[in-house]
């Protein structure tokens, strides 16, 4: 499955993104020094392990980063252009669900249990639509159609414990496109669905985006939905991305040492059932960040410099960026 | 592709069945309410016909004393006046007429003293708990100091230095009972909090004082209807508790807990004094708490049909 269709403008832009967290233990550098583009109509996934700072990105996209500890400490975020970290709360209020919107991991807990589906639907219309209230409920029974639940007008009348997972996830999906945002965040969407209910989720989700030219922001850990839904990847590590490219470049010829290592650790069908393969260590702690590369400790080619320095951005392919000495144009190939 | 749609067509399919299961699954929802706790419902109803209707129903004037007719027992028993159906108290006055007035103390008090703790108590814990922080901690240091003072001695305090009466009376239990209800409330109001749909409606755009109103408050409110019956019984005996150690309504105004106190002295030889307000504190009490829990059941979409 290939995108829907050639890149178009950029709508969102983050340009060297750094956002912190002060805790008791020190300062979490959550996000440090993130740059990455979205374009209309395209899918990035953002793919890293647990702790990595995807959902912190995402959540400084929004402006919602947990208070007090979280803000953004330095870079900028261009929703077409505007930048997002001048806003005013008040400003704010009127970009998210309306130019942004979001999509969470548990459908269990995404919808409130005390009103019926119709209730909410309406409520997320009703947020930038003035109109009356039976002109509302035939637009979220059409919502409700437009993610293929079946019997709408029905189901408007349910509360969500009455759904299934997939079904609530779906509900979660029209309340999302519901102020037709220009970007939807999806923070794991499909991870708490079952295998062949996530199927269907992630055509679903192409099929919207394919007719609302929605941006993507997949933050996900599963390569298998990359390279489901995905046009282009940035592999995030330690509060950084390490790597981006097409989605099929990056597939190919990963470059980063851990990214190769990512790909490696995905178990391959047909193959002799050993032990998985896992990357030793641990990522280093984010209050501690050594001052060269993140990965250094964990990496099979370290040197010196690697734990030096860290290393910059080198182009390695067209579009196709890495962070890491190895790719270094005049560095010797390995 | 195209084992897709199958897969979808299928789940379509499915889906309309479901649709038929859960409007069968509708109707016995609705059949909950015909599932009232009859009993607890009859009482409850029966003290507010009481309470309202206690000029047209009493056969005598609560406070009209009739000396010559003292301490008659109750009419069915030797020595008893049919004029007086539960006998009569120590200044000859009809105790079924005092019970019957006595009930609109009972409930002006529990009305009053749970609107006002109520409201002030579901306010204080949706904020504390929604906000968070120092305002956090601020409001649950006032919560806690005020529960560790006494009922009893706060109403006792507030009776001598404001005089005795209904409004000091509700005052001293608003007092004490808007820190449960915040206490509570916050609690439940942490738990909300923390669900996907609260981030969400942050995602879509509302305000806080949206969150707070439109998507906080419903999910506390079965808790705090819950709070409100079983609290009717606790204010009913903090009334009658004070009443008996004479802070209450000043006589000759009759209240349950004055009627089960004036009593006291003479429980040997007349029982009908103390024992049918008694009586009628505890089925109002026992009334209000299984009310409460039919309530808290009813409440809640998902067990609702089970109710």
């Amino acid at each position: 499955m290939t995108g829907p269709g050639a890149a178009g403008e950029v709508v969102l832009e983050l340009r060297d993104l750094h956002a912190h967290l002060s805790t008791r233990w020190g300062v979490v550098r959550a996000v440090d020094g993130v740059s990455l583009t979205l374009r209309e109509g395209e899918t990035l996934g953002l793919v890293g392990e647990s702790g990595c700072g995807k959902t912190m990105t995402a959540l400084s996209i929004l402006r919602l980063l947990p208070r007090p500890a979280g803000r953004i400490v330095r870079g900028q975020i261009l929703l077409e252009g505007e930048d997002l970290t001048a806003k005013s709360a008040r400003e704010m209020r009127r970009v998210r669900g309306r130019r942004i919107a979001m999509i969470l991991q548990d459908p269990q807990t995404s919808l409130n249990p005390v009103f019926t589906i119709g209730n909410q639907l309406v409520e997320a219309f009703r947020v930038h639509l003035v109109e009356g209230l039976r002109a509302l409920r035939r637009r979220a029974e059409e919502a409700l159609r437009q993610v293929r639940v079946a019997a709408p007008a029905q189901r408007l009348r349910d509360y969500p414990h009455q759904m299934s997972g997939g079904m609530k996830q779906r509900v979660v999906g029209a309340i999302a496109i519901a102020g037709s945002p220009r970007v939807l965040i999806a923070d794991e969407p499909t991870t708490a669905l079952d295998v062949t209910i996530q199927l269907q989720y992630l055509t679903l989700l192409r099929e919207i985006q394919a007719r609302t030219r929605l941006a993507m922001l997949f933050i996900t850990h599963d390569f298998g939905i990359v390279a489901r839904m995905c046009d282009r990847v940035a592999v995030m590590y330690a509060g950084r991305i390490v790597e981006s490219g097409p989605m099929r470049d990056l597939f190919a010829a990963p470059r980063h040492p851990y990214t190769q290592a990512l790909m490696a650790a995905v178990p391959k069908m047909g193959a002799r059932p050993e032990r998985l393969v896992a990357i030793d260590g641990q990522p280093p702690a984010l209050q501690r960040l050594p001052p060269g590369c993140r990965f250094a400790e964990r990496c099979r080619y370290t040197d010196d410099r690697c734990r030096r320095e860290y290393p910059p951005t080198f182009t390695v392919g067209p579009a196709h960026e890495a962070a890491c000495w190895r790719v270094e144009p005049s560095a010797p190939r390995p | 592709m195209a084992r897709l749609e199958e897969g979808l067509s299928v789940g379509v399919v499915a889906g309309e069945a479901l649709a038929g299961i859960d409007e069968a699954s509708d109707a016995r929802g609705r059949g909950a309410l015909a599932r009232l706790p009859w009993i607890p419902t009859l009482i409850i109803v029966a003290l507010v016909v009481a309470a309202a209707g206690a000029p047209l129903i009493a056969p005598h004037s609560p406070t009209e004393q009739s000396l010559p007719d003292k301490l008659l027992p109750p009419a069915w028993q030797e020595g008893g006046n049919a004029k007086y159906l539960l006998g009569t108290d120590v200044l000859g006055r009809d105790v079924l007429s005092r019970l019957l007035y006595g009930a609109r103390v009972s409930l002006t008090v529990a009305a009053a003293a749970l609107l006002a703790g109520g409201a002030v108590g579901l306010a204080v814990g949706i904020l504390s708990g929604y906000v968070g922080g120092r305002i956090d901690s601020v409001l649950m240091r006032i919560v806690d100091a005020t529960l560790t003072f006494p009922t009893i001695l706060i109403a006792l305090l507030l009776a001598v230095s404001l005089g005795q009466g209904l409004r000091t009376m509700v005052l001293a239990i608003a007092l004490i009972l808007w820190a449960r209800f915040a206490r509570i409330v916050r609690g439940e109001v942490l738990t909300v909090k923390g669900r996907d749909f609260v981030a969400l409606a942050q995602v879509r755009g509302c305000s806080h004082a949206r969150i707070m109103g439109v998507h906080i408050l419903p999910n506390v409110m079965n808790t705090f209807m819950v709070l409100l019956s079983l609290h009717i019984g606790f204010v009913i005996l903090v009334e009658a508790s004070l009443s008996f150690l004479g802070a209450g309504i000043p006589p000759p105004t009759p209240s349950w807990g004055q009627m089960v106190s004036d009593g006291r002295s003479h429980i040997a030889s007349a029982w009908w004094l103390s024992f049918p307000p008694g009586v009628a504190i505890l089925l109002i009490v026992l009334a209000f708490n299984l009310f409460g829990d039919w309530l808290r059941d009813w409440l809640d979409p998902r067990l609702r049909q089970q109710v």
